[in-house]
Parts: structure tokens; sequence; C-alpha cells
């Protein structure tokens, strides 16, 4: 059997950048120590999480077609899902794990049935309601911390490895994004990812040749859902907390962007978008703080200029804009 | 008593109502003839809700501070038409969220730059800050004024559209865009006309919340998500549809918060009954939602232009 | 058994009666063509044979099988393969990757997620086939936006072809097309004539008095006319209502 679903062009932009990045990802912690080098790696870790959260909703954004404006309420659900658990002594990750997927596919079975009775505009609001009921029952969870949210006391135990240090968090947390990296290109390519493409590009006609569409469209809404609590698991871990700011809209607006930032429809650009959002995230409160020191606070302002123009000037994204083949004229290619 | 207190919640319902009706107008106006995502319409509310404080305070008057707030979000709506968003209501929805959403973000920002991090007191004005008595109860003549204001608003929202060659012109625009356009109307005209004029009513919302809900930078989230619901329950593109479920939103909300923990107390256990009916209560609105998009998926009073997109 | 019977469909907007009491039938290897004026209705009649539009009364059925509440998917995989008068394909696909797409409507499901579709070599070569039939071969690899109007056309048909039917709805294949993509067509569909019992909406006379062996005639959402094209032509009320001076000069 081969290894990758397609033959790779070894020296394409694209894939000289996707192994420049994972390469650096793989020795960053060796070359950090010391107390700042305990901070870029847990931010890295943070980086990571997020970036998982957008490849599962580049699934069904940028391959499915499906904006969904809520899928930050399966990233809380996955925080829960250790941390209320955890709250009750059970402290084992495969337990939290498990409860995170089963949960998350329960709802979002549902949820995904109920919302893609709708298309366009309509699915957008609906997903985002939906997500705005979850924050809202995470918050009335009065046992649970409710507004405040939990405090873990430890971090989920695995048995096999240990989660305690920062550094294993970090290459379990780099493990996920890989294998949803290739899960998601094997995905997009197989024949599943050819009809849920084909309904993004014509519902009707894909309809019309005999394919269900709705089945495919639900199965990967799901799929794109299992990634987010996923995410929200190993979030959970990182920060040892676990609040109903997980699945506030915000962030549900925030992995949008980053999908978007890192190129709509491109299986490695979820990765490069989240490296990106939340790096600009950090640089931008130095950058006001040393121009203009009262406003430091207020750096948010550009940030929400800089999505705005991103809407209206970025069509293929960061990593979309690279060429996928070594040849000089481009191709329609994916990678 | 309790006949006494059900006729007060079912009055907060209407007047939480009527405000996101004011809301529910303009954005399922916006998406009907321009099929445009305004996720920034809950900060059009907000500045409304700033400008009406400032106002209010500089002057002492009420009014005027309404007059600002209308005055104020109608030119923020206009000057976003023209110059921000034109360019927008070609483009994939998905864009148009994005960018929306940019908007949000900078538009709290430039709030807590101009009026602080804080929430700003806002006074009902003393004309109106007696109680009256109707029915057996007493209730703040302020919040009937919103009533009032909300349900003459509609009217005259009504008229214009039923009435009027604007009116037509809309109704026409949210159906057969091409047709308006064939006619020799200028559509991006009657665009800006109708974004203007929701941004406005987002405007009067704001101000006219104001005494009752605290103004700090972040308030028009929640009640844009609120207003998200309205459209989707009434049939996106839909006045009439907006102004059915802003009220069935508004007192359902309004009455599951006051009575639900109580109900299921009389159904389940004291503590399971203390869990679940407040988290229950925030979700009634979304569970009917989802109840109305199951056998409706195109709303209450579906229109063309939802079916369309 | 008839490959497609309706029974009385009647489909009104509002005040108009877009479909009034049509009952036609398509027998096995026949090519049945409808003509009829601008708003007769045609497009209306072809969206409820394929379960876009739902009808207010009657019936359809295929091949002795009563499908009016199944959905468009379902009369699908019941045979049923149909074109578009305005070309519906995937715009960011290749040629190959459309037809492949359709080839791949036939399997019993695509809930496959490891294998790269382009590594079925089966479904590939049928793809293939399915090019070569309509002579699109060389644009395998061409993305469908940059593809002429008549080759277009071409992969409508070959996408339809494809799903492997056993009956076809063509709605309007000649639609936009230049003098010499239409001769190609009709030789194309000539060619197809017999393979495939065939339902055929189309404006151009000529095509239809040549490929057809009935004809029915659409006024207003009612059928005034079934008969051979012979007849058709010759037949004064279908004169008077439709084909006016443009035959009897």
């Amino acid at each position: 059997m081969k290894l990758f679903p397609a033959a790779i062009d070894w020296r394409a932009p694209r894939t000289l950048v996707a192994v420049f990045v994972l390469i650096t990802l793989l020795l960053l912690p060796l070359l950090m120590t010391g107390d700042s080098g305990s901070f870029y790696v847990k931010f890295i870790t943070r980086v990571m999480i997020y970036a998982l959260a957008a490849i599962g909703l580049n699934f069904i954004l940028g391959f499915g077609g499906m904006v969904s404006l809520g899928h930050a309420m399966y990233v809380m659900l996955g925080a829960y899902a250790v941390a209320i658990p955890a709250q009750h002594g059970i402290v084992s990750g495969w337990a939290h794990l498990g409860i995170a997927l089963v949960a998350t596919a329960v709802l979002a079975a549902v949820i995904g049935a109920v919302a893609l009775r709708t298309t366009g505009i309509a699915f957008i609001m609906i997903t985002l309601a939906f997500a705005q009921m979850l924050f809202f029952g995470a918050v009335s969870l009065k046992d649970y911390g409710g507004d405040d949210g939990l405090t873990l006391a430890a971090r989920s135990d695995f048995a096999l490895f240990d989660l305690s240090s920062n550094g294993s968090l970090y290459y379990v947390t780099l493990f996920c994004v890989v294998l949803a990296l290739y899960l998601s290109w094997r995905a997009v390519l197989s024949p599943f990812g050819l009809v849920l493409r084909g309904s993004k590009s014509n519902t009707r006609r894909a309809a019309a040749l005999g394919h269900p569409v709705f089945r495919y469209q639900l199965v990967a809404y799901v799929a794109s859902a299992l990634a987010c609590a996923v995410a929200g698991v190993l979030l959970a871990n990182l920060t040892q907390f676990a609040s109903p700011a997980y699945g506030a809209w915000t962030l549900s607006g925030e992995l949008i962007v980053i999908v978007i930032l890192g190129g709509l429809g491109t299986v490695f650009g979820p990765l490069i978008g989240a490296i990106l959002l939340l790096s600009l995230e950090e640089i931008l409160p130095m950058l006001v703080e040393l121009t203009l020191p009262d406003y430091k606070s207020n750096w948010m302002l550009l940030l929400g200029a800089f999505i705005f123009i991103i809407a209206l000037v970025l069509k293929r994204g960061v990593f979309g804009s690279l060429s996928a083949s070594s040849a000089t004229h481009r191709k329609g290619d994916k990678q | 008593m309790t006949t006494q207190l059900a006729l007060s919640q079912i009055l907060n319902g209407l007047q939480l109502g009527v405000l996101l009706f004011l809301l529910a107008a303009g954005l399922t106006l916006v998406f009907g003839i321009m099929s445009f995502v305004n996720l920034a319409h809950g900060s059009l509310f907000m500045l409304g809700a700033y400008f009406g404080a400032a106002a209010f305070a500089k002057t002492d008057s009420f009014l005027v501070g309404v007059f600002a707030a209308v005055v104020g979000a109608g030119a923020v709506g206009l000057l976003l038409d023209r110059f921000a968003l034109t360019k927008l209501y070609e483009r994939d929805h998905l864009d148009q969220v994005l960018a929306t959403f940019g908007l949000i973000l900078f538009f709290n920002e430039l709030i807590r730059i101009i009026w602080g991090p804080g929430s700003i007191f806002m006074q009902v004005p003393d004309a109106l800050s007696q109680t009256v008595n109707m029915f057996g109860i007493s209730y703040p003549s302020y919040r009937i004024a919103i009533i009032g204001v909300g349900l003459l608003v509609a009217l005259g929202l009504y008229l214009l559209i039923q009435k009027t060659r604007v009116g037509m012109l809309i109704r026409a625009g949210a159906t057969h865009p091409a047709m308006v356009a064939s006619l020799g109307v200028n559509i991006k005209w009657l665009n800006t006309l109708v974004f203007a004029l929701g941004a406005a009513l987002a405007g009067l919302a704001g101000v006219m919340a104001g005494p009752i809900i605290s103004v700090q930078p972040g308030m028009g989230e929640p009640v844009l998500i609120l207003t998200l619901v309205v459209i989707i329950i009434g049939g996106l593109g839909s006045i009439r549809g907006a102004f059915y479920a802003a009220l069935i939103v508004g007192v359902v909300d309004t009455l599951g918060r006051a009575f639900m923990p109580t109900i299921m107390r009389g159904i389940f256990e004291r503590n399971t009954a203390d869990a679940a009916g407040p988290a229950l209560a925030s979700m009634l609105i979304y569970l009917l939602m989802a109840a109305v998009l199951a056998l409706k998926p195109q709303g209450l009073f579906p229109t063309s232009a939802g079916a369309v997109r | 058994m008839s490959a497609l019977v309706t029974q009385n469909l009647v489909k009104r907007f509002g005040g108009v009666t877009a479909t009034d009491n049509v009952t036609l039938s398509v027998e096995p290897g026949e090519l049945h063509a409808i003509i009829g004026p601008n708003g007769a209705g045609k497009s209306t009649l072809i969206g409820q044979l394929a379960g876009e539009i739902a009808p207010d009364s009657g019936s359809v059925a295929l091949f002795g099988e009563t499908v009016t509440a199944l959905q468009v998917h379902q009369r699908a995989k019941r045979g049923l393969a149909r074109t578009y008068q305005i070309t519906q394909l995937a715009k960011d696909f290749t040629a190959l990757d459309n037809v492949l797409l359709a080839v791949n409507a036939r399997a019993t499901h695509n809930f496959r997620f490891w294998r790269n579709a382009h590594d079925d070599s089966i479904a590939v070569d049928r793809a293939l086939a399915a090019l070569n039939t309509v002579g699109l071969s060389a644009q395998k690899n061409t993305p469908v936006a940059t593809l002429a109007h008549g080759e277009q056309r071409q992969l409508e048909i070959a996408m339809a072809l494809a799903t492997e039917p056993k009956l076809l709805l063509l709605d309007e294949p000649l639609a936009g097309m230049s003098q010499g993509e239409a001769t190609a067509m009709i030789a194309l569909l000539k060619s197809l004539k017999g393979r495939y019992p065939m339902l055929l909406v189309e404006h151009d006379m000529d095509a239809v008095f040549s490929l057809a062996d009935r004809v029915s005639v659409l006024v207003y959402g009612r059928i005034i006319a079934t008969d051979l094209p012979a007849n058709i032509r010759s037949n004064p009320e279908v004169r008077a209502a439709y084909l006016g001076d443009e035959v009897a000069a």
C-alpha cells in the first residue's frame, strides 16, 4: 500500500513550505529551554490545537462548502469532556477522549441533521445559534463553575504516556495535527472526498447524478466536529481549565479566519493560518505598546481591521497562493 | 399574585420582542434585498446606545438622545454601505461573514477607546420614570413607552412597505432584483436607503434599550444572535415574519427564564430542577428555532429570496 | 413496459398553471421529443420528472414503478439521467473529475475514505470511455471553467451517460451552440438513439424532426398533440398554436 494518496512533487513551493514547517515543529522543543522556552512551547502547542480545530472546520468549509459559524462549541464540548469527569474523579485520558468523541458525534449528528436542512446564509446563522445555545447551557451549569469555568487539578492520565510535562503534551498535539492532516488529505482525494467536493461545486448536479448529498454532508460535518472535540481535549489539558469561553462565537469566527488566511480548500492551509493568526495576536499588542503605549490594550482594533481587509483582498490565502507544482505554470492541483 | 407576575412578565417579553423587531427588520431587509449577511448589525445597536447616552448626558434631553442615536447610527450605516461594504455585496457569504466579524472587533475596540472599557450609565428620562397601574399591576411607564414606540415603528414600516412606491420597490427587490433593475431604478440607491434605514432602526433600539440594559462594549453581540434567531424563525427576508417571530422569541425567552425553574421543580427533584431549569430556560428559544426548522426549513413566512439563496 | 409514464401532472405557481394535466410516455428505445414556445412549461415539466419540483397532483412512473414521492437522487439511482438547459457542472473540477463523479454515482455508496478516487482504474476507465463517446478525450485534464461552451454541453451528455442510465432526459442540449457544434451534437444524439429511451426537449425544429420518433407539443403547460413527426408538421392545430409561418413558408 502506498504511504501517500497521491504522487508528491517534492520541489513544489507548497511541498517545500509544508515540509519545512513540519520539521521545524518537530525540532522546536529541542531548541527551546528555560522559562522563555517553556512559554514558547506552550504557545506553539496552543497554535497547533487551533490548527487541529481549523483542519476539522476546513474539511467542511473548504471542501464541502458548509460555512459553520459554530464549531467552537465542539472545542468547548471536548474541554468539558475532560473537566467534568475529572471533577468526579475520573482521570483517565482515554475515558476523557472517549466521552468527548461519543458526546460530540451524537450532538453533531443531531445539530447537523437540523442545520443541513438549510443552506447558505441560514446554515451560517443556525450553526451560530446552536453554538450560543451550548454556550449558555454551559454558563448555567452552576455545579461545574458556570461562567467561571472549571479548573483541572492535573492533566489527563493516558497511562501509556505522561502528559504532565509541556514537552510531551506538545508532541502529542503535534502527532494529532499530523494525523489529522494525513487523514483529511486521504479523505479529500478519496471517492468520499470527490462526492463532497462535487456537492460543494454543484449540489444540484451531484444529487441529479444519484448522490445522496445530505448523507455525505452530514458524515463530513460529524467528522469535522470530532477533530474540534480532540482539539478541545488537548486545550483543556494545556490550560488545565475548561470554560464556556472556549465555545464563544468569537472563537468560531477566529477558526474561519484561520482557514481563510491559510488557504480555503488546501489540506495544509489551516496549520499555516493558525501560525499566522496566533502570532499576529501576540505581535500586534507588542507593536502597539512600542508605538502608542496608551492604547496597548486596544490592539484588537487593528486585528478587526486586518480581518476585514483579509476578507476583501485575500482570495486564495497564504498557503493557497503558493504553487502546488514545481513547473512554472500553475495547475489547479490539490495538496 | 401569580397572574399579576405572569402579566408583567408577558409585558417584559413584549418589550424585548419589539426591540428585537427593530433590529430584525433592518437585518432581514438587508438580507432580502442584497443577500448580505451583516454580523455588524449588533454594532450599530451598540453605537446607537452610546450616541444616545452621550447626547442625553450632554443636553439632558432624552429626545435629543433618541435623535442622535437614530441619525448617528443611520449615518454610520450609510458610510459603511457606501465606502466599506459595496464590494462585499457581490461576494459569497463566507467573505461577508469574515468582513463583518472584523468590523465587530473594530467597533467594540473603537468604543473602548472613546468611552472606556466599563459600562456607562443611562438614566430613564424623568417624564417616564414613574409606574403606571393597569390590569391590577404597576408597570414602569418607560417600558410601556418602548412597546408603544416599537409597535408604532412596525406600523410605520408596514405602511412604508405596503403603501408607498419605495416600499413597492423594496418588496420587488427582495424577490425579483433583476426586474427592479430593469425598471431603471438605481439599485445602489435603493440598497443604501435600506441599509441606512436598518442601521437607524438598530440605533433606535440601542438608545431605547440603553436605560434598561447596561451600555458597554460588546453589548451588541448577544442581541445580534437573538436577532438572527428571530429572522431565521420568521423566514429570511420577511418583515412580517420578523415581527411575529420577534414577539414570539421575546415572550418565550422572558417567560422561560421567569417560570422554567418553577415548572421544572414541579416535575423533577429539587436538585435536578435547580441544575437543569436555568440551563433549559436559556436554551429554550434555540430549541424553538430547531423545532420550527424541523417543520418549516424556510421559516414561518418563507420568501422566495430565502428559497433562492 | 414504458420507460417513463406521467399521469395527469399538474403544477401551479400562484395563478399560473405551468403544467396542465400532462400525460405522456416514453417507450423502450424511443426518442420522444417535446417542443413548445418559450414559457410553455418545458423546464417545469422536466423538473417534475427529475424530482426537483413536486407536482401538485398526478404521478410519475419509471419502468412501472411510481416515483412521484422519491427525491432527485433516488430517481437517479433508478436509472434516470438528465442534462440541463443551463450547464450544471462542477466548475472547479477537470472534465475527467466531473465524469468520475458521475461514474461513482453508480456505486452502492461512496463512504470510502482511504484510496485516491483516481486509483480506482475501473471507474477511471469508464469515465474515459464516456469522454471518448462525446469526443472530449483530449480535454480530460482541462478544468471545466476553461472549456468552450460547446465542450461543456458535450460534457453534460458524458456525465449523463457515465451514470449508465436506463432513460435520458435531455433539456435543450443544443442551447447556445454554434452551427458546427450543433451538427456534431445532433450526430452524437443520433448515435445514442436506440441505445437509450430518451425524452428530448428542444427548440431546434430541424433537430427535433430529424431525431424524434414521436413529438409532443406543449403550449401553456398543456400537451395539444402527440404524434409522428410528419403528422405533427401537418397538424393544423399545432401549426396555428405554435409552428405558425415557420413551417407554412
